[in-house]
């Protein structure tokens, strides 16, 4: 039996093992996915390096470790997320915070911000607001090449659920804290459905951290349905240890005239592979997906992008940025898909990333498939250095070669960050990647809670 | 105006298969099928050496090991590999002297080609090695080349007087576990055309290979070795047709160029193989491994290809740049009508310092055809320095082709700088109307653009090419313009 075969085998049994008890404390709704989401993951499995999609990111040293697989977070962990504080300064948002995929108990209540707007625990949604659970869940986790994604579908434990419903602009953005804390190797798959009515506005911001310092692997999906007219951002910022692994899979539907912008922002982890799927259904929508990466030491980040076109008329911008440092290995591979007949698509995807080391390694795959002719599509990828013209033109003016590279770096990273609505947000990250860039960042500095236990 | 401009399209994508005629020559065929015997059967029908049937044999047992490819955006129907003639020669062959003894019928298909064989044409300048199915016919000019030191033969010919040279550069850029086609190539290749330019010769003229499948049901399986020593230079092109037949023929070639240091190679090719009818039934599939490696410093390869042929292509001319300072090129047109689908490109492997390399591919597709450009560029560690530019262009006529990009960019050195841009587009309705308020008919004004676009491709071929490139290029698009 090649490792191949085995880890299936061991993700089957994981699943004969544990289904009741995940099931138990699940919604009936989400449990009857269950079954035949396995039978996809029993076909396709974990993607292996064959797989054009994962061609450059191995997973077999991440799944063929031994994790253990189910573990109900217990008081402490739940009191620490209560207690969570987010420490970036003048953040305004609803706070949710996860610990391991489990949504902290809120008396089965989902708890509503302005008006009409309801956000909590999606197994309880389930239940209470069932007829939109049903009406959403599932659907845009959708992929015959991915079998994670059936995996997540098969195992999901929690995950947050936000319902904004026709009309409503939500000022505030939502913040969903991802933590991790255990004292065991563990694997976390957790799922969030989000659901943006017509003419409603909603940001969203998904940190994920690691609390204690052991393996972790996390399969995360999150399917967004943003409804006509509709405007939604996503931001998602990534500052974990080195032995976690994050695996993240964004579905968003958009329909006609609907404004979605995702932005990654991967600040440390050890493995992170993000994959973004925009999915333009109705006709005026305009999607875009933009990531910042800068990754030093052993990590690899690997961004996946796919624009899909279905109808004529939509617009999609991508834009990805990295700096690697040390050994680290980056990877992007963006796609722009036009279907026919989805005339007039105005697409387009630029991927730029600096080597600072011999070491580092980028690994960049920008891809269009049209199948449509009244189309306007281009992509470009630049692998390089800083421009030795900007540099000597800043140190003709009398800056030192330090600074100018740095100018220069902050500059290049800061075409992403700008993509960040939340101005509060946006000058924190600002700050932490000049201070990444200027090597003063180690993950506690950088992390965004006031980390209680041990400072290391 | 929508439908006159569809019928212009019409007119223009209907473009006939010129070359499609079928000539009568008597042929010497082996059985159907393949196995181990029919490796022995080729091997001594062409009184190979033991070492090289040795090699056929290694290749076709690691064959039987592997799988069809199945990565490339194409829809491959299955092949029966056993239902394919493996070896077809045209008969009354006792490797002819002079023109006069070679068979009449055959002189005629080759001038129906237009390739200039006999050696009264010298005036064209070309030296030509014409392999019919699977057999070199001829190779012309072969004294005045040997009065350099430059050998160009058919590859049969060079494995019997020159089997140091084969056996030393066989299989060295290509190697028969490369890939699937390359180890069927290299258990059952055929013939093929052998080049050696010597130390600091300038080739003084362009070499040239025509190939031309005619038997049914056969599989054309040449194999070509090019090899450049120090400092010499050698410009060489090939062109392929077939005839039009109702099912699919298979070729599956492979060519390897061997660049010592400070030689520089040019290879061009016109691949105009059949490409099946309006709808879709016939033509060739055309699975073919070019590579050439530019081993000393300071050498240079560089592929040109126009690709308007075949049912379907799946072909990436690539460079190994192991020498410090070489430099490898890629020019491609790309041209997809009907139901043709290709999947194309080319891969770079950065290996020596500063080594620079530069890929132009320009895709056009219309009909109902798939025309997608797949490249590699790859910087190892140690390629310091290592420059890359790409730029891969898409145009799109007729709203049910696609056109697609798969770049794959690999960078290992922090040295190196990698671009790559690519652009999908059709032709402007605003562009057509300047030509027709100039009095350019529409036809006319699709030419004129499409040729624009080409150009850049095209003006890299050498000129006899250049003419034939541009001709054929207004036949595949005859009516694709929308």
């Amino acid at each position: 039996m090649d490792s191949e075969t085995k880890i299936d085998e061991r993700y089957a049994e994981l699943f004969r093992s544990r289904i009741e008890q995940i099931s138990a404390g699940s919604a009936p709704f989400i449990n009857s996915l269950r079954e035949e989401a396995f039978g996809r993951f029993r076909e396709l499995g974990v993607p292996d390096r064959k797989s054009e999609a994962y061609r450059y990111t191995n997973l077999e040293p991440l799944f063929s470790h031994h994790y253990h697989d189910y573990i109900i977070p217990d008081a402490g962990d739940l009191n620490y997320a209560r207690n969570f504080e987010c420490e970036v300064e003048d953040l305004d948002v609803h706070n949710l915070v996860l610990v391991n995929g489990f949504y902290p108990p809120n008396g089965g209540a989902l708890k509503t911000i302005d008006p009409g707007v309801s956000l909590g625990s999606l197994t309880e949604a389930a239940v209470s607001q069932s007829e939109v659970v049903e009406r959403h869940y599932g659907r845009y986790a959708a992929s015959d090449e991915d079998g994670l994604i059936h995996l997540n579908t098969a195992l999901a434990t929690d995950g947050v659920f936000i319902n904004v419903p026709e009309g409503v602009r939500s000022e505030k953005p939502v913040q969903i804290v991802n933590l991790v804390r255990s004292e065991k190797d563990i694997f976390v798959q957790h799922r969030n459905l989000v659901v943006v009515g017509e003419d409603a506005e909603a940001t969203i911001i998904i940190c994920d951290h690691t609390v204690s310092p052991n393996n972790y692997l996390t399969n995360a999906v999150t399917e967004v349905y943003v409804g006509a007219n509709a405007r939604f951002t996503l931001i998602r910022v990534q500052n974990e240890h080195n032995k976690a692994a994050k695996l993240t899979h964004t579905f968003i539907h958009q329909e006609r005239g609907s404004y979605a912008s995702s932005v990654n922002i991967t600040l440390h982890g050890g493995v992170v592979r993000n994959s973004t799927y925009h999915h333009l259904g109705g006709e005026g929508a305009h999607a875009n997906a933009a990531g910042l990466y800068l990754t030093d030491r052993t990590q690899h980040v690997d961004n996946f992008v796919s624009v899909n076109h279905a109808v004529a008329d939509c617009t999609s911008n991508q834009l990805f940025k990295g700096v690697l440092d040390d050994v680290a290995t980056g990877t992007f591979n963006g796609r722009i898909v036009v279907r026919p007949d989805a005339q007039r698509t105005r697409a387009y995807q630029s991927n730029n990333t600096i080597l600072l080391t011999d070491d580092a390694r980028m690994d960049t795959r920008p891809q269009l498939e049209i199948f449509a002719d009244d189309v306007k599509c281009s992509h470009g990828a630049t692998v390089g250095q800083i421009d030795d013209n900007a540099l000597f033109y800043l140190m003709s003016r009398g800056i030192n070669r330090r600074e100018a590279r740095l100018m220069l770096m902050f500059g290049f990273a800061h075409e992403v960050v700008q993509e960040i609505p939340v101005e509060a947000l946006q000058r924190r990250i600002d700050t932490l990647v000049m201070q990444r860039l200027r090597g003063e960042l180690t993950r506690c500095a950088s992390c965004m809670m006031r980390c209680r236990e041990s400072v290391q | 105006m929508e439908k006159s401009n569809d019928k212009i399209l019409d007119e223009v994508t209907s473009g006939e298969y010129k070359y499609g005629f079928y000539t009568d020559i008597e042929s010497d065929q082996i059985p159907r099928g393949l196995s181990e015997d029919t490796v022995r059967m080729i091997s001594s029908l062409k009184e190979e050496p033991e070492w090289l049937l040795e090699f056929r044999l290694n290749a076709f047992r690691h064959w039987q090991t592997m799988k069809m490819p199945s990565w490339a955006n194409l829809k491959i129907p299955d092949i029966d590999f056993q239902d394919i003639i493996y070896y077809s020669a045209p008969k009354k062959r006792s490797s002819p002297e002079s023109l006069d003894e070679v068979d009449p019928e055959l002189i005629k298909t080759f001038d129906k080609l237009g390739i200039p064989l006999s050696e009264q044409k010298l005036l064209a300048g070309v030296a030509v090695d014409a392999v019919i199915d699977s057999v070199s016919v001829t190779t012309t000019f072969k004294e005045t080349l040997a009065e350099h030191g430059i050998i160009f033969c058919s590859f049969s010919e060079a494995v019997k007087e020159y089997p140091e040279l084969v056996r030393r550069h066989l299989g060295s850029v290509v190697p028969y576990t490369d890939n699937f086609y390359a180890a069927l190539n290299s258990a059952v290749f055929s013939d093929g055309s052998f080049c050696y330019v010597p130390k600091g010769v300038r080739c003084p003229m362009e070499l040239s290979t025509y190939f031309r499948i005619n038997a049914a049901n056969t599989g054309q399986f040449e194999r070509t070795l090019l090899v450049a020593d120090e400092e010499s230079y050698v410009s060489y092109l090939e062109g392929c047709t077939a005839p039009a037949r109702d099912e699919n023929q298979l070729h599956a070639a492979v060519v390897e160029i061997v660049a010592e240091k400070s030689a520089e190679v040019k290879y061009s090719t016109v691949q105009n193989w059949y490409p099946g009818d309006r709808d879709g039934s016939g033509g060739v599939y055309n699975f073919v491994t070019k590579r050439g490696i530019c081993k000393g410093d300071n050498s240079k390869i560089s592929w040109t290809q126009v690709e308007t042929g075949s049912a379907i292509t799946w072909k990436y001319p690539s460079c190994i740049l192991r020498g410090d300072n070489s430099i490898g090129e890629f020019y491609s047109v790309a041209v997809t009508n009907n139901h043709q689908q290709a999947d194309t490109g080319t891969k770079m492997i950065h290996i020596g310092k500063n080594s620079r390399s530069t890929i132009i591919s320009k895709g056009i597709s219309a009909g109902l055809s798939q025309n997608s450009y797949r490249g590699l560029v790859k910087v190892l560690k140690n390629a310091t320095g290592a420059r890359n530019f790409s730029q891969c262009d898409s145009l799109l006529l007729g709203e049910r082709c696609g056109a697609h990009t798969f770049p794959y960019l690999e960078v290992d050195n922090q040295s190196a700088i990698i671009e790559h841009e690519a652009t999908t587009s059709r032709i402007g309705e605003d562009q057509i109307f300047y030509c027709n308020q100039r009095g350019i008919s529409t036809e006319d004004a699709v030419g004129l653009i499409v040729n624009g676009y080409a150009r850049e491709v095209i003006n890299k071929l050498p000129m006899e090419f250049a003419v034939e490139a541009q001709k054929l290029l207004q036949i595949s698009l005859e009516g694709s313009v929308g």
